[in-house]
């Protein structure tokens, strides 16, 4: 499935300070169970949204109307644990389109770009900024332009120059996808298969 | 030696950008499949090696009355959906009942598929274990396993590589969960994110097989993509005579590649360390991810100790397990004991359960889950009475699965009870929500099983301390 174009953004950010958040918090097993990449938005930090008569947390960032946006900002090692894609078809199926946070687990990362979703490195001292420009104003804005590898707080103009690989970004930028570009070297492939024997 | 396995594997190297690897076996379950597979088919494309894939259907699957159809709706639909997946495209599936049924990552070794100097990749983050042959195995996101169906191919940036060496001679009771537990106790959950892990040194290479598949399987815990031990007289005597084994000529010749692998004198890691197995004592986890261990007899550390930036973190854990900084782990009320999982589903860890338990009795207070990792360590428990001696000090053993490990299924640790886990994850809610998980080896399991409370192995099998 070819994915989406990864555009200029601009939005405001939810807020999420916390560190390794896993993928069982992101999207937890049980709701593992569909044969079909949609609807995973609804169960995304099921257990940390809903308590267990299912209603929703009261202070939970997803449940407090101050906080929206197509990019959550996340505490150190985001995304470590099992290798469920479905935590990003969750995110993204939630409407997030970027995460940030100081540290990414590898397969998280690699999910997280095979679908769309954008994710940005800082330092522990950017993301302390961004937590910060947050926390005086829930409706804080923040650019990021895939194109030059920038992430902005609008307010104050402070940027970052995240990095990526060249490969990657022309993929997001174009909708491109990983098994378009494999197909394409079949013949390399064979060839490969031939001389292993 | 990863560099080794890895470099032979490269097809093409994108410019800017990642290589593209050749993958030898790709291993395949129900959870993570199906939306590969179905990408596959809008594009209107087959399995291109079929004959390089293996199946089996483990993470959702009930583990009592195996031979009736699956009640769990969802569940059954999912495992259904691999049979129908595996007969379209011709993959070998290892279904429910199949006398090679199991784990992924147990029936993988066992039936010999997995051999040294391989690259391995499995939708699922624990395909790490297979690396203890001296294997390249690593898990993969669901977008991946289209592209290896598709093309038998991945693209993947080249990880960095780090060597853990353990030397030294292990104490008595001391096993290798221990071990694992104790070097991300060390190194943090991020410690090996972006690398490619090595174990070495002398602890390691007296270790069993199984031992060592326990090692590799917990590598992804400390972050790194991959764990990996050299192949030698050990491997090649587990692998001798198993069912997809190469045999004769072709056996002698892979044999002259195996031998081959090991690192050089001298090779140079991005990272190295450095511990000493006479340091490592019986392990347990206090908190919600595996980096937070501690040797059995340590209190849990106080909020002083911790670094200001993760005392957050460290809070929102402990309130999480409604255990306090300071707080001894011995003597601690634990409900539930889960023996299983890839980690230590094995029948060495069945092994050591039984010889623990042999004469005893499961205390009243534990309900203890005791589940093989495959069909071939149920017959192997039953064979050497193993299954005797459980049920003789009131435990049952139940049929192969992932089953609590990560409780997709019905075995699931009530809200707000203790269990004390073989298994590899303790995050919030990965027994089932609310459970409050903490981590260890068979041997502490079956203590803590005996006892009724957190207990130290070494002192139920008299082992004089040090
Ligand atoms: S036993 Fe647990 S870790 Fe292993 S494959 Fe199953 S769910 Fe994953």
């Amino acid at each position: 499935m070819p994915i989406d174009k990864f555009k200029k953004l601009r939005s405001t950010a939810v807020p999420l300070p916390i560190e390794n958040v896993d993928t069982d918090q992101i999207i937890p097993a049980r709701f593992l169970k569909a044969i079909e990449r949609k609807g995973f938005g609804d169960n995304l930090f099921r257990d940390w949204r809903y308590d267990q008569k299912n209603q929703p947390v009261k202070d939970f960032v997803l449940n407090t109307p101050v906080y929206s946006g197509e990019i959550l900002v996340a505490g150190e090692n985001f995304g470590s644990g099992s290798s469920r894609e479905h935590a990003a078809w969750a995110l993204f199926d939630y409407g997030f389109r970027v995460v940030v946070s100081s540290f990414f687990a590898d397969i998280f990362k690699n999910n997280a770009l095979n679908n769309g979703l954008l994710p940005v490195q800082v330092t522990p001292e950017f993301l302390e900024k961004i937590f910060d420009a947050i926390k005086k104003d829930p409706r804080a804005e923040f650019k990021v332009d895939l194109e030059n590898q920038n992430f902005t707080i609008a307010e104050t103009g402070e940027n970052f120059q995240f990095e990526i690989s060249a490969y990657k970004k022309e993929c997001l930028l174009k909708g491109y996808d990983d098994i378009d570009y494999l197909l394409s070297l079949k013949e390399k492939i064979e060839a490969f298969e031939n001389q292993q024997g | 030696m990863f560099d080794k396995i890895w470099d032979a594997h490269v097809v093409h190297q994108v410019e800017e950008g990642p290589q593209v690897l050749y993958i030898d076996k790709h291993f395949v379950h129900e959870v993570t499949s199906p939306v590969a597979f179905l990408g596959l088919e809008n594009r209107k494309l087959s399995v291109s090696r079929p004959e390089k894939t293996i199946a089996t259907p483990d993470h959702n699957v009930p583990t009592l009355d195996q031979a009736l159809p699956i009640r769990d709706a969802l569940s059954r639909k999912q495992v259904d959906q691999l049979t129908r997946n595996c007969e379209k495209h011709g993959i070998q599936l290892c279904g429910l009942n199949h006398p090679w049924h199991g784990i992924v990552h147990v029936i993988g070794p066992e039936l010999g598929i997995t051999q040294p100097g391989m690259t391995i990749v499995c939708g699922d983050s624990h395909t790490s274990p297979h690396g203890a042959f001296g294997a390249v195995a690593f898990g993969i996101g669901t977008s991946e396993i289209e592209m290896v169906l598709a093309t038998q191919c991945i693209l993947q940036p080249k990880p960095k590589t780090m060597r853990i060496n353990i030397d030294g001679d292990l104490h008595p009771g001391v096993s290798s969960k221990d071990i694992i537990l104790y070097i991300i106790s060390r190194i943090g959950t991020g410690g090996g994110t972006g690398y490619f892990i090595e174990y070495a040194g002398s602890a390691i290479r007296n270790l069993s097989m199984e031992a060592r598949l326990t090692i590799c399987n917990m590598s992804i815990e400390s972050g790194a993509r991959g764990g990996m031990i050299a192949p030698d007289e050990i491997t090649f005597q587990y692998l001798a005579g198993r069912e997809f084994v190469p045999k004769g000529e072709e056996w002698e010749k892979k044999m002259a590649w195996w031998k081959s692998l090991p690192t050089d004198d001298g090779a140079i890691f991005d990272k190295e360390y450095h511990f000493n197995a006479e340091d490592i004592t019986p392990m347990i986890t206090f908190g919600t991810n595996p980096g937070m261990g501690l040797k059995i007899s340590e209190p849990i550390p106080s909020l002083d100790s911790i670094p200001p930036s993760k005392r957050e973190t460290f809070r929102k854990s402990l309130h999480y397990m409604d255990f306090n900084p300071g707080d001894s782990m011995l003597g601690k009320k634990v409900d539930y004991v889960f023996v299983g999982s890839c980690t230590n589903g094995r029948i060495e860890d069945l092994r050591a359960v039984a010889n623990l338990i042999k004469g005893r009795k499961k205390a009243e207070n534990i309900t203890a889950w005791i589940v093989p990792g495959s069909k071939q360590v149920e017959k192997q428990a039953h064979a050497e009475g193993i299954v005797q001696i459980l049920e003789e000090a009131g435990f049952k053993l139940r049929q192969p699965g992932c089953s609590a490990c990560l409780a997709m299924n019905d075995d699931k640790i009530p809200a707000g009870k203790y269990a004390v886990s073989t298994s590899n994850r303790n995050f919030e809610g990965r027994q089932g929500p609310g459970a409050r998980t903490m981590l260890a080896s068979p041997l502490t399991a079956a203590a803590t099983a005996i006892a009724g409370y957190i207990a130290d192995p070494r002192e139920i099998l008299e082992i004089k301390m040090y």
